[in-house]
C-alpha cells in the first residue's frame, strides 16, 4: 500500500487477531477468492453468503427477548404481553436451582428461587407457564443445559395435554453442556455422562420431535468469559463435533444429526468490532459447510448449513450512561442482520444490573423492528459480500478457525482441555488482559473510560423480585408432595435409575416420573447416583 | 518494605451463581499486585468460605455475586464470621450490585463494595490501605 499523502498522520490499527489493518482494501486482497468456490450465491454451497437463497425477502429473522420471571404465573403473563406486541418467538429463562436440578425447598437454593428466571419444580409449574398459549403456534427457546432432558420431557407433556403432538413442536433447547464448564457454571454431572445426556436429547428429538432444535451450541457465554471474536465461533464448532461424534457412535447418520444442530453466536462484546463480527459469521458458515462435507461426508444440504441465532451481548453494555447501550445494541443488531442471522435476542439497556424492565424489553424489540421495517437494511441478501475488506477478513477468520481447531486436537481434544481446566485458565487470562486494556484506556469504552459525565449517572429502573416468591413456590411444592402417590414416584424413579445405569436413552423414562409429579430435584438426584457429580479443576 | 509479608486474599463464589468471570479477573489482578490469592471455585456455602479463610489465614475475603442475592449472602457471612470471632477479616463484595444496595451492604458491615465497572486498581488500593490502617506496624499481621 503506497503512502498517499505526505505528512498525514495515520492511526495504526490491528485486528483482534493481531494483524495490521490497512487504510483501505482493494482487488489485491480478494485475489485468492474464487466466487464459485469460496462464495457462491446465497443458499449455495459453501453458504458463505447465506444459508437460504432469499433470506429476509421471504421472512425476517425471529425476534426474541429473553424472559422468564419468578413464577410460572408471572412468566405466563409476560409471554402473553410479548406475543401481543408482535414478538414471534418465546424465550424462557429458568432460575438457577432449576438449571442445576435443585428443588425450591432445597436449603442450598434458598437465595436463588425465582431470581434469575422462573422456578420449575414439577410438571404443574410448567403447565402454568404455557397456559393459554397454543404450543403449535409458537416457537420456544429454552436456556437450559444440565437439566435439558427433563425440561424437554415437560414441554412434550404440556403440549400433549393441549392436544398437540410432539411432531408439531417447534423450539430450541440450549442443551450445550460443555460450555457450562468453561463459562456460566450450571453443570451437575461430570463432562462424559453429560455429553451422553446431550446425545439422549438429540437422539430422541431426531425420532420423536423432528421440528425441534435439540441443541444450540453457544459461543455467547464463552465470549463473555474472555474468548475473542473468532474463538466465539471456533470453540462452539469444536464442541459441536464432540456431540456429533457421540451421536455417530450410536449409529445415527451424519445427515440425521447435522440438520438438528444450531448455534448461538455472540455479536458484540467489550471488544466488539463491527466488520470482524460480520466476517466471523460468514467464515463460520463456510468453514462448517466444508467441515461437514469433507470430514463427515454429509450429503444433505441442511447438514452443511451453519444455522445460527445471534445474541447481542450484555457483556458489551455499560452501567455508566446506560442509554448509550441502546446505541450499542442497535449496532450489534445491524451487524447480525448484515451477517444473515436467522434469529436474534438483544440485550436490554438495563441488563447490566438486573432482569430487564418492560420499557427496556420493548425498546430492544423496537430496535429490531426499526431495522427490519424502516431502513432497507434487510432488503438484499449479504449486502457486504464482495467487499474487498469483508472478503479478506472472512478468509483470515476461516484460516484462524482451522488453526484453533487443529491446536485443540493436538492437545487431546476439547473435552480433555475442559477437564484439566486449561481452556478455562486460558480464557480467564485473556479476559484479564482485556480488562487491563479497559482500565488503562487502551480499549476505549465511551462513558466508562472516555467521555465520562459523572452527573449523568443515575439509578436504573430494575426488576425487583417479590420476596414472597420463594415461600409461595415452596408452599405449592409441599402441597404436591403431600397429595401425590409417593409409592408411584419411587417406583418410576427406580425405573429411571435402571435405565440410566443400563446406559439407555433416559428421555422415555422421564415421562412417567413427571406425570407422577416427581420433582426436578428428585429426578436429578436419582441420576447423580449413576453419573456422579462434577468436581471443578483449578480454573485460575 | 522488604520485610512485608504478602497480603493474603480469599476470593469466593457463594451459592449457585456460576458467573465467576469477574472474580477470575480479580484473582489475576491481585496476584499481579503481589498478593497471595486463593479462589474457592463455584458453589460454596458461607460455612465453607469462612472455614477456608481460617485455614488459609487470609486477611481479606472477597465475595463475588451476580445473581442478585448479595444482601442475603452478606448477612449470613457476617453472622458466621462473628460466630468464629474473626471480625478483623476485611470483607469485600463485588458484582451486580445496584447503587442503593452498596450503602445497604456497608451498613450491614461489609467493608468495601464494588459494583460493575469498578476499577481494579480501586479494589487493590482499598485492600492495601485497609490492611495498613488496621495494623500500621506490620501490614500483614
Amino acid at each position: 500500500m503506497s503512502k498517499k499523502k505526505e505528512g498525514l498522520e495515520i492511526r495504526p490499527v490491528a485486528s483482534s487477531l493481531g494483524t495490521p489493518v490497512k487504510v483501505f482494501y482493494g482487488p489485491e486482497d480478494m485475489k485468492e477468492t474464487d466466487y464459485n468456490r469460496d462464495l457462491s450465491d446465497p443458499g449455495e454451497y459453501p453458504f458463505t453468503r447465506a444459508i437460504y437463497p432469499t433470506m429476509y425477502r421471504s421472512s425476517y429473522w425471529t425476534m426474541r427477548q429473553y424472559s422468564g420471571q419468578a413464577t410460572s404465573e408471572i412468566t405466563n403473563e409476560r409471554f402473553k404481553f410479548l406475543l401481543k406486541n408482535g414478538q414471534t418467538g418465546l424465550s424462557l429463562a429458568f432460575d438457577l436451582p432449576t438449571q442445576i436440578g435443585l428443588d425450591s425447598d432445597d436449603p442450598f437454593a434458598e437465595d436463588d428461587v425465582g431470581r434469575l428466571g422462573v422456578a420449575v419444580d414439577t410438571l404443574e409449574d410448567f403447565e402454568r407457564i404455557f397456559e393459554g398459549i397454543p404450543l403449535d403456534q409458537v416457537s420456544t427457546s429454552f436456556t437450559i443445559n444440565a437439566t435439558a432432558p427433563v425440561i424437554l420431557a415437560m414441554y412434550i407433556l404440556v403440549a400433549e395435554k393441549q392436544g398437540i403432538g410432539r411432531k408439531n413442536l417447534r423450539g430450541t433447547i440450549q442443551n450445550d453442556i460443555l460450555k457450562e464448564y468453561i463459562a456460566r457454571g450450571t453443570w451437575i454431572f461430570p463432562p462424559q455422562p453429560s455429553v451422553k445426556l446431550v446425545g439422549d436429547c438429540v437422539a430422541f428429538c431426531i425420532r420423536e420431535v423432528p421440528r425441534f432444535n435439540a441443541i444450540s451450541v453457544s459461543g455467547t457465554h464463552i465470549r463473555e468469559y474472555g474468548a475473542n471474536a473468532i474463538q466465539s465461533v471456533a470453540l462452539p464448532i469444536s464442541i459441536a463435533q464432540v456431540y456429533i461424534d457421540e451421536l455417530l457412535k450410536r449409529g445415527l447418520a451424519i445427515d440425521e444429526i447435522a440438520p438438528l444442530l444450531s448455534f448461538h453466536i455472540p455479536v458484540g462484546c467489550r471488544d466488539f468490532h463491527f466488520f470482524e463480527d460480520i466476517a466471523k459469521l460468514r467464515a463460520g458458515r463456510r468453514f462448517w459447510a466444508r467441515l461437514l462435507k469433507e470430514k463427515y461426508r454429509a450429503q444433505d444440504p441442511r447438514s452443511l448449513q451453519f444455522r445460527f441465532s445471534t445474541g447481542g451481548m450484555g457483556g458489551g453494555l455499560t452501567a455508566a450512561q446506560p442509554l448509550n447501550n441502546i446505541t450499542r445494541s442497535t449496532v450489534y443488531a445491524l451487524a447480525a442482520i448484515l451477517a444473515g442471522t436467522r434469529s436474534m435476542n438483544l440485550a436490554c439497556f438495563d441488563e447490566v444490573y438486573a432482569l430487564p424492565s418492560d420499557l427496556a424489553i420493548r425498546t430492544t424489540l423496537r430496535t429490531q423492528q426499526i431495522l427490519a421495517y424502516e431502513m432497507g437494511v434487510a432488503d438484499v441478501v449479504d449486502p457486504l459480500g464482495g467487499s474487498y475488506y469483508i472478503e479478506s477478513l472472512t478468509n483470515e477468520m476461516e484460516a484462524k478457525i482451522k488453526e484453533i481447531l487443529d491446536g485443540l486436537e493436538k492437545r487431546g481434544g476439547i473435552v480433555e482441555q475442559i477437564e484439566n481446566g486449561q481452556i478455562q485458565r486460558e480464557l480467564a487470562y485473556q479476559n484479564y488482559l482485556m480488562q487491563k486494556k479497559v482500565d488503562s484506556g487502551e480499549k476505549v469504552l465511551v462513558g466508562v473510560n472516555r467521555f465520562r459525565v459523572e452527573e449523568e449517572e443515575r439509578d436504573l429502573e430494575i426488576y425487583k423480585m417479590d420476596p414472597e416468591v420463594r415461600d409461595r413456590q415452596i408452599a405449592g411444592l409441599r402441597k404436591i408432595k403431600k397429595s401425590r402417590d409417593s409409592g408411584r414416584v419411587v417406583k418410576e424413579l427406580e425405573k429411571l435409575k435402571r435405565a440410566a445405569g443400563g446406559n439407555e436413552n433416559i428421555i422415555p423414562y422421564l415421562f412417567e416420573p413427571l406425570q407422577a409429579q416427581a420433582t426436578l430435584g428428585e429426578i436429578v438426584s436419582t441420576l447423580k447416583e449413576i453419573y456422579g457429580e462434577y468436581k471443578e479443576p483449578r480454573t485460575v | 518494605m522488604g520485610t512485608e509479608r504478602h497480603i493474603r486474599v480469599l476470593l469466593a463464589k457463594i451459592g449457585l451463581d456460576g458467573h465467576d468471570v469477574g472474580a477470575k479477573v480479580l484473582v489475576h489482578w491481585l496476584r499481579d499486585q503481589g498478593m497471595e490469592v486463593i479462589y474457592t471455585g463455584l458453589r460454596q456455602t458461607v460455612d465453607m468460605v469462612v472455614e477456608a479463610a481460617l485455614q488459609e489465614d487470609v486477611q481479606v475475603i472477597g465475595v463475588s455475586v451476580l445473581s442478585g442475592s448479595h444482601m442475603e449472602i452478606a448477612k449470613r457471612l457476617l453472622k458466621r464470621i462473628k460466630e468464629k470471632g474473626v471480625e478483623d477479616i476485611l470483607v469485600l463484595f463485588g458484582g451486580m450490585i445496584p447503587r442503593e444496595d452498596v450503602s445497604a451492604l456497608k451498613a450491614l458491615g461489609i467493608d468495601g463494595v464494588f459494583p460493575p465497572h469498578s476499577d481494579l486498581k480501586e479494589i487493590s488500593d482499598f485492600i492495601k490501605q485497609e490492611i495498613k490502617a488496621e495494623d500500621p506496624s506490620s501490614p500483614a499481621k
